[in-house]
């Protein structure tokens, strides 16, 4: 299979933007992109974007178009909604595109702006990835979701909140040096586990804050980069969708993520890798135990091991797997739409040896980004490698 | 609370209000909860209407303390799927405290009215 090229990459700062337009965000994002390959809009063939909320905190249906038009161009667009994982489908449909050969350039993304309707509004909006008739009907918030799968996965496995502490502390600390990120402040174990609960046993510091911001990649054919010079550093390699029942209520075991884990093999497959080639990871930690799951699902660990590994070094900068090197949804933020075009520009950048990170991993060749949407019924995993 | 009800769900709670709760099971023994038409985890399309067991177990549960609008005046309160033998609901677990549920803990379901909205609310009662 031909690889996807990385010819672009942009995005802004994460963090609370009330006052700025999604429409303003994504086209920063875009152009930022756009300029970092040497294209212009009129080379766009297809744009992919990702949006959860728009239609409730911006009363904006169709953003498709909008999106396009953020970038110079009126090319053909679509919105890609899957809840959190909408621009890492977006990014998945854009390789098929460009896979398929239908289009040689392609920007994919996404973009989300939750702080102008305030944390009730952004609580109540972001509600809507689970199921409103047997969840949200039944007093289930985003972080009760997870808090359910938190308390089975400590009964089935063990582990403690202060497990899950040790990985919001190192995910913070990761974002120290990251400008793009929401919160460049370091935490303590003590801090998560006295931070007011939200959702037991998750506390205010086991959770991803409300962000605004956008992200955006130039994709293309390595045929077209080849043609037009352009550079070449990171692929896409290999791509995978997995899927799971909408509510935790149908699923059997509510401590894994076997969309995940579909996901993973799927990508594994495509780019004929697996989990011990994989040098760094940037994994969806909306909330910390997310990170866990994440990890056990990606077969970077076995079941029931992922949830010391924070604790014990292992998935720290200095670790033997580094995760979350941008901070990961925890610190560097999490504006839904844009996160897993977010995560592509972090793996990528890490192999390029851009990010301020990056020196943790120096001699890295291969990544992965990992998207989950709702309580992970919907994943996307994407391997990226260096290819020049 | 509006008029306007969303058909073989309401048609559940309806069921559950009156004692008479059920659930659906398909060919292969999935359970499910209405509407469905087709089992999803096997495509079987023979469902067939089965009585909710009178008592349920805890499987997971939370204390939510921050909650959407429409549980406001309701927070904080403890949330929870519980197992009726092959199906599985979601439901609020009444006048409990985090302290006070457990997982295997036996329960009872019915809908109750929330305390925001008035909405109807599938409710586990300890049993």
């Amino acid at each position: 299979m031909s690889n996807t090229i990385i010819a672009g990459t942009g995005m802004t700062p994460f963090g609370p933007h009330q006052d700025r337009t999604g429409r303003d965000m994504f086209a920063a994002a875009g152009r930022a992109a756009l300029d970092d390959a040497g294209l212009e809009p009129e080379d766009v063939d297809e744009v992919f974007y990702g949006n959860f909320v728009g239609t409730i905190t911006e009363n904006q249906g169709h953003q498709g178009p909008i999106a396009a038009e953020a970038l110079g161009t009126t090319a053909p667009s679509r919105r890609v909604e899957s809840a959190c994982a909408s621009s890492g489908a977006a990014i998945r449909d854009a390789v098929r595109a460009v896979r398929s050969g239908d289009s040689d350039v392609v920007v994919a993304g996404g973009m989300e702006r939750m702080s102008n309707v305030g944390t009730a509004g952004a609580t109540d909006a972001l509600a809507r990835a689970a199921d409103d008739l047997h969840e949200i009907r039944a007093g289930i918030t985003f972080p009760a979701a997870y808090a359910l799968m938190a308390q089975a996965y400590f009964d089935r496995f063990g582990g403690s909140h202060e497990d899950l502490a040790h990985i919001a502390v190192k995910n913070h600390e990761n974002a120290l040096v990251n400008d793009h990120a929401h919160f460049q402040q370091a935490i303590s174990v003590d801090d998560v586990i006295e931070a007011p609960e939200v959702a037991a046993p998750l506390g205010l510091y086991d959770a991803c804050p409300i962000s605004d911001g956008g992200a955006a990649l130039v994709l293309t054919s390595a045929e077209y980069a080849a043609e037009h010079d352009l550079e070449t550093t990171v692929a896409i390699t290999g791509s995978g969708h997995g899927g799971d029942t909408m509510a935790l209520q149908d699923r059997r075991e509510l401590a894994k993520t076997p969309a995940t884990r579909d996901a993973a093999e799927e990508a594994y497959d495509d780019a004929d890798v697996g989990p011990s080639d994989v040098d760094l990871v940037e994994v969806h930690d909306c909330f910390t135990i997310a990170e866990v799951l994440a990890l056990e699902g990606l077969g970077l660990y076995s079941y029931g091991e992922g949830i010391g590994a924070a604790r014990r070094g292992e998935t720290c900068r200095d670790g033997r797997l580094p995760v979350n090197l941008s901070g990961g949804l925890k610190a560097k933020g999490h504006p839904v739409g844009a996160t897993g075009a977010a995560q592509l520009i972090a793996v990528a950048s890490l192999l390029e040896g851009s990010h301020p990170r990056a020196d943790a991993v120096e001699d890295a060749t291969l990544g992965v980004a990992h998207n989950a949407g709702g309580t992970v019924a919907s994943a996307t995993v994407h391997v990226l490698e260096v290819v020049a | 609370m509006s008029d306007v009800r969303d058909g073989a769900f309401d048609e559940f709670l309806d069921a559950l209000e009156e004692g008479d709760g059920y659930y659906l099971e398909c060919s292969n023994g999935h359970g499910l909860l209405p509407p469905r038409r087709v089992c999803p985890h096997c495509g079987d399309r023979e469902l067939t209407r089965r009585p909710l067991p009178a008592t349920g177990e805890i499987v997971t549960h939370t204390s939510v303390a921050v909650p959407t609008p429409q549980f406001d005046d309701d927070a904080p309160y403890v949330t929870a799927i519980a197992s009726f033998g092959p199906v599985r609901i979601t439901g609020i677990v009444a006048d409990a405290d985090r302290t006070d549920v457990e997982i295997g803990q036996p329960v009872a379901v019915d809908v109750e009215a929330n305390a925001t909205t008035g909405e109807r609310t599938i409710t586990f009662r300890l049993q």
